[in-house]
């Protein structure tokens, strides 16, 4: 199961907790377990932020591929300049 | 009313027409296509559109071009001779000392001009010299010293 | 892998291929373009900061002898007004729409109210003066204080905060919050804590060239632009987004860039060059003055950040907190985010927590400014571990170095780090000269740690072989800052050719697939990679036509040193690139190769810089004496142009330290919008910038490369505001150093 950490913000949301450990193959599988979870929360994440698998971001992860072990972490999403 | 213009521009004699307040800047980039010159401002803050007018160095924007009636107008696009580039030219592409580029044309016309005042000049001279001309990507250190190893390539000095 | 490998041409300063256009005048920028029926256009703008739209009078300017075309808002689509009022007021199409061209109301002094096209520059000029406009001025909101005050004057009356449930209508666009740990706790584990509050101002990229473009369209809807942007394919999407364009309809072709640093990836005038075209029937030419450049596209605005910092005695960060409000402009989306991210990043952190509000004011919508949000973050941590630095009596760098972020440390915006170059960087400055260098009176020496992620983001490139053997590259990238060289250099390496022989074309956007913008450091790494990526669908080709002239399977060729190779024991001479080329009609047809990709694996860039001043205690003026940035590029494929980023990042920031700031009046108007008074560094204001490229490759790039644009911009705002304390004792919190505020500081009148 990956370890997925959620933003500050949405821990509220998510009975209060930032980690959780979820099952899926990718992140959009990772979103789909949390809305079952936590009703509004995937869709909620989906639509917002990036992710980074194991240190790496993705900007538009949503088909990114997650390994049982994986840390995901969801985050703002950031261009440059 | 329209003007018209007898001036020698980059060594070729050329007539044309100019309204009475129009800029040299924009006669040299809209009348005679000659866009080598550029414009960052138009209030002589930047100098992006410095050319020579009878070999003294000022920005287009701040003449007109009535003023040029009988003179000897130089820009960016005349320093390279029978397409041999000026030591200027081939300095700052050997040196990086352009980024986007768009300040390049007013800073060889200006760099130019000081060495043929001072073939010798120091760092600090360059750097004064040049403190008209803005440049927001490079930070100055390449074209300074593109600059002073133009000047010695012109002395003769550097190999 | 890249470590050991060797290279030819990565690494070498050729000339870039662009270069001789730019040297000799030739090369054709945004304003460079001209048509034989072209108008020209000019945009009336707001002279108010906030007011309602009361009646636009249009008659007197369309009576003008020379005028073909006037528009306002009602001649673009309201196409978002729907999806804005869905998501709390917020919606960045509809945004940008309103931005182009105001609707109902004007929210900042120099908002576009209606455009004209005349068959002169001085006509349209004229025209404007013709427009009347009745106005009736509102309150408005000029400052962070006044614009989160519970009582505020709306700049919006309809917009809602988001990421905070429950919230009314407000100012702040946006609440975001990030972090790991419990501060508190982490506080309580501190020997020493240091709580301070930094301000800055509204500054502007500052490019040289103005915004430009050129809009032809025809009877059946096609729409043909020339613009100088970061990205063409930006301005084709956002463009035909805003008039609900079929994309395959707008064709945009690159200009050169003159300069962007973030300010051009969105669009102005674009849209409106179109509407006037279609409204004429002829090309429109549209070029922004300098005064409209201030008053109406980029800046980064201004920050209030409070930032506390906790350390043991041994110089252990034990926990670090930081409310960061950003100034957004009149519709929010500052680069508040990224300050989150980035304010904490460069080191571990036990317990981290970093909130940001974005801010919506009566200025200019704010757009991207290179390492958008990172310098003015930078400038709040870099300066007070300046101070603990002291209070610990430990040195500066060292300090940072025993907290600095490494392979697995847990970042503050999140994931773990992956190979990274900071504690590198900073050991590479412990290291240089510089820093021991002896100082004189007045004068001070200052060092500061910069970070920036980099972007990956959506890449094409095409590789076409020649029948001579030379390479024709396609990008889809404007070049900025000497891409086509990074590009060109890269493709000579991969099949053992020449560097002249390798041209870089940068391709409009129906000649070269999808394209992200120029920015985010992003070009060298991520279309670098496609480019590499294109170069060996080439080189496999070229494999394979070998093994048709030698009847051999494919598996056995082999490209090595720029020719095809028989493995193994073989009579067989070497076939050359040139020799494949000229024969590849007859071995099955032209040779190209593609690629296009989202990269992945970006290497994030960490940069360290030392800076020297001196400060005349009459007249409070600082001079930078010496200076020298460090970073860490992984690989620098023309480290000239590496160099020159971060030198010029290095003076970028000097003048937001020292200089640059807008100035506006009581009424909301900007006071100061030209170069005369806005003023950026100059020659003799700088010495030279000595840089230092470390490479800590980046294991996920095939050459090792890190963004290298954006990070020279970080260090240097706390690197010369360190040194000023050196110099005088006093720790300013308010940019910028100008001489009339270090002055009142040396007295003693605003030490903050």
């Amino acid at each position: 199961m990956a370890r997925v950490v959620l933003p500050q913000a949405l821990a509220p949301r998510a009975g209060g907790l930032l980690e959780h450990e979820v099952e899926g193959r990718n992140v959009r599988a990772l979103l789909a377990a949390l809305d079952a979870r936590f009703p509004g929360l995937g869709a909620e994440l989906e639509g917002r932020v990036a992710v980074a698998i194991d240190g790496e971001i993705y900007n538009d992860p949503l088909l990114e591929a997650v390994e049982p072990d994986s840390e995901v972490h969801f985050l703002p999403r950031v261009g440059g300049g | 009313m329209k003007r018209h213009i007898t001036a020698t521009i980059d060594g070729e004699a050329r007539e044309f027409l100019c309204d009475e307040d129009q800029t040299l800047l924009d006669a040299l980039r809209d009348v005679l296509l000659k866009t080598g010159t550029k414009e960052g401002c138009g209030t002589g803050d930047c100098g992006a559109c410095s050319v020579t007018v009878d070999g003294r160095l000022v920005c287009a924007c701040l003449v007109l071009a009535a003023e040029v009636e009988g003179a000897r107008v130089e820009t960016v696009e005349g320093i390279a001779q029978e397409g041999v580039l000026h030591p200027l030219q081939r300095r700052f592409l050997e040196q990086a000392a352009l980024q986007c580029g768009v300040c390049t044309p007013g800073f060889l016309v200006a760099a130019k001009s000081l060495l043929e005042k001072n073939p010798d000049p120091s760092e600090k001279e360059v750097r004064f010299w040049l403190a008209g001309n803005l440049c927001r990507c490079t930070g100055y250190d390449k074209i300074i010293r593109s600059v002073l190893d133009a000047a010695a390539d012109l002395r003769g000095e550097s190999g | 892998m890249s470590e050991e490998k060797k290279f030819r041409w990565v690494g070498t300063r050729p000339i870039r291929p662009d270069g001789i256009d730019k040297v000799t005048g030739r090369a054709n920028y945004g304003a460079d373009f001209a048509l034989p029926d072209m108008l020209w256009g000019k945009v009336l703008r707001s002279p108010h900061a906030h007011a309602r739209i009361q009646s636009i009078d249009l008659e007197r300017a369309k009576a003008l002898a020379g005028v073909h075309a006037v528009m306002t808002a009602e001649d673009l689509p309201d196409l978002f007004a729907e999806a804005a009022k869905s998501n709390g007021g917020h919606d960045g199409f509809n945004d940008l729409a309103h931005n182009v061209m105001a609707r109902g109301r004007v929210l900042y002094h120099g908002h576009a109210i209606a455009a004209v096209a005349a068959t002169s520059s001085a006509i349209a000029s004229q025209a404007l003066e013709l427009i009347d406009v009745e106005y009736e001025p509102l309150p408005h909101v000029l400052d962070i204080a006044s614009a989160i005050a519970s009582d505020a004057t709306l700049v919006h009356e309809d917009r809602v905060t988001q990421g905070v449930e429950g919230a009314g209508l407000s100012n702040v666009a946006n609440r975001v919050q990030l972090g790991h740990g419990d501060p508190a706790e982490g506080f309580d584990l501190a020997d020493e804590v240091i709580e301070r509050e930094f301000t800055t101002r509204p500054v502007h990229q500052g490019y040289i060239e103005p915004h430009a473009c050129l809009a032809q369209t025809t009877p059946d809807g096609r729409v043909t632009l020339w613009s100088s942007s970061q990205g063409h394919f930006m301005v084709r999407d956002y463009t035909a987004k805003l008039l609900d364009i079929d994309l395959s309809l707008v064709k945009v072709i690159p200009a050169e860039i003159g300069g962007g640093f973030g300010g051009k990836t969105t669009v102005y005038l674009e849209p409106l060059a179109v509407v006037l075209s279609r409204k004429s029937g002829r090309s429109v030419k549209m070029v922004m003055s300098r005064e409209e450049v201030f008053r109406a596209s980029g800046p980064t605005l201004g920050t209030r950040i409070k930032l506390k910092l906790g350390a043991t005695s041994e110089g252990v960060f034990t926990a670090g907190e930081a409310t960061l409000h950003y100034e957004g402009g009149a519709f929010g989306g500052s680069s508040v985010m990224a300050g989150c991210m980035t304010i904490f990043a460069p080191y571990a952190f036990p317990h981290v927590r970093s909130t940001g509000y974005d801010v919506m004011v009566n200025k200019p919508k704010g757009a991207a400014y290179r390492a958008p949000g990172a310098p003015m973050a930078a400038f709040a941590l870099e300066t007070v571990i300046d101070e603990m630095a002291e209070r610990l009596e430990v040195d500066p760098v060292d300090l940072r170095l025993r907290n600095a972020a490494k392979e697995g440390t847990l970042a503050s915006f999140g994931p773990r780090y992956r190979r990274v170059g900071c504690v590198e960087t900073l050991e590479a400055l412990r290291d240089h000269p510089h820093y021991s260098a002896p100082l004189g009176p007045h004068q001070g020496r200052g060092v500061a740690v910069g970070f920036w992620f980099n972007a990956g983001l959506q890449s094409s490139a095409g590789v076409n072989l020649n029948p001579d053997g030379t390479v024709t590259v396609l990008s889809g990238n404007p070049d900025i800052g000497g891409s086509r060289a990074s590009l060109a250099l890269m493709t000579a390496e991969e099949f053992g050719i020449e560097y002249e022989r390798v041209e870089v074309v940068i391709a409009d956007t129906q000649s070269i697939g999808y394209t992200d913008v120029t920015g985010g450091s992003r070009v060298t790494f991520a279309t670098g990679m496609a480019v590499i990526e294109a170069a060996a669908d080439v080189r496999r080709q070229l494999c394979e036509r070998a093994a048709v002239v030698w009847e051999v399977d494919a598996e056995r060729v082999v490209w090595e040193d720029g020719e095809a190779r028989l493995k193994g024991e073989s009579d067989q001479a070497p076939l050359t690139l040139a020799e494949l080329a000229q024969n590849a009609g007859r071995t099955g047809g032209p040779i190209s190769g593609r690629a296009a990709l989202t990269a992945r694996g970006v290497g994030m860039g960490f940069g360290a810089h030392i800076c020297d001043v001196e400060v005349d205690p009459e007249t409070g003026r600082v001079e930078v004496i010496r200076y020298t940035a460090v970073q860490d590029a992984g690989r620098a494929i023309h480290p000239s142009y590496v160099e020159g980023q971060m030198q010029g990042g290095a003076v970028q920031g000097i003048g937001w330290a020292l200089n640059e700031e807008y100035v506006f009046d009581s009424d909301g108007k900007l006071e100061n919008p030209g170069f005369l008074d806005y003023r950026i560094p100059v020659a003799s204001d700088v010495p030279m910038i000595d840089t230092v490229i470390v490479e800590v490759p980046n294991p996920k790039h095939p050459y090792g490369v890190r963004g290298v644009g954006e990070v020279p911009i970080v260090a240097p705002i706390p690197a010369v505001v360190n040194a000023v304390y050196a110099a005088t004792g006093v720790r300013f919190r308010d940019l910028p150093l100008s001489p009339p505020k270090v002055l009142a500081g040396l007295d003693g009148e605003s030490a903050a």
